[in-house]
């Protein structure tokens, strides 16, 4: 699936990394605890999180996930955004919650990775 | 060839810069991805402990041919018991450290699983001294 179509069903803000949206992604991962992201494998996934603060963006980078989505509106700091646009991720906002969010992106072909 | 880095405690805003600056120069050394995350991976939650445990710390960074070496010493309270803390699920972090989206009681496990060496050392009230070992080869 293409992130612009993940912008799509979620009706997502973009709010980095607009210059990537036609990649193909092929996995998600829901969470908010940051050592549970950390042990993720998967390449092409976004990761789905409620946790907005610099250490989200920090995890994302140490574990080579290149693309998140923020839900239940929880919005990325110009701080995170500059540490976002630093290493190339793609930053998206949503207001569906992580069920929700989850639900939709899994129907539509997203796979889980555990 | 060495690299330090200081580490201070509480300070959730700069952590992970080490471990940032660890992997663009492992990237430039032509490193495997795989081992990269491997590396930074370890690195990261090691920083973080430092940031959520302890009142300042030190990182240095030795690589050679074969391998990178990271040495995490920092002064803080030290760990009672290390065997307990080595155990999935068991944290002391405060909910500040919560807040962050640690503290889950995973740190030193995910570390453990991603190098092929790892030395802890801890003395109550004086500090601990992690050790990391990842071969490049592996």
């Amino acid at each position: 699936m293409k992130i612009s179509e993940v912008a799509k069903l979620m009706n997502a803000r973009i709010v980095c990394g607009e210059h990537r949206l036609e990649e193909e992604i092929k996995h998600g991962f829901g969470s908010d605890l940051m050592s549970d992201v950390l042990r993720t494998e998967a390449e092409q996934l976004i990761l789905i999180t409620g946790l907005a603060n610099l250490q989200t963006i920090r995890t994302a980078e140490m574990a080579d996930i290149e693309f998140i989505l923020f839900v239940r509106d929880k919005k990325a700091t110009d701080e995170m955004v500059e540490l976002a646009k630093e290493n190339n991720l793609v930053v998206l906002e949503t207001s569906n919650s992580m069920f929700k969010a989850s639900g939709i992106l899994f129907q539509a072909g997203l796979t889980p990775v555990f | 060839m060495q690299v330090k880095y200081q580490v201070e405690g509480g300070d959730f805003t700069s952590a992970g810069y080490a471990s940032s600056q660890v992997k663009k120069l492992l990237k430039q050394l032509n490193v495997a991805p795989k081992v990269i995350k491997n590396v930074v991976v370890a690195l990261y939650e090691a920083e973080v402990n430092i940031v959520a445990h302890a009142y300042r710390g030190v990182i240095e960074v030795e690589l050679d041919p074969q391998k990178i070496t990271l040495v995490l010493e920092d002064e803080g309270p030290g760990i009672p018991n290390i065997d307990l803390a080595m155990q999935e699920g068991f944290s002391t972090a405060s909910p500040a450290v919560r807040e962050m989206g640690f503290g889950a009681g995973m740190g030193l496990p995910n570390i453990k699983r991603n190098v092929d060496d790892m030395q802890l050392e801890s003395q109550v009230d004086k500090g601990t001294r992690l050790t990391l070992i990842k071969f490049f080869n592996a």
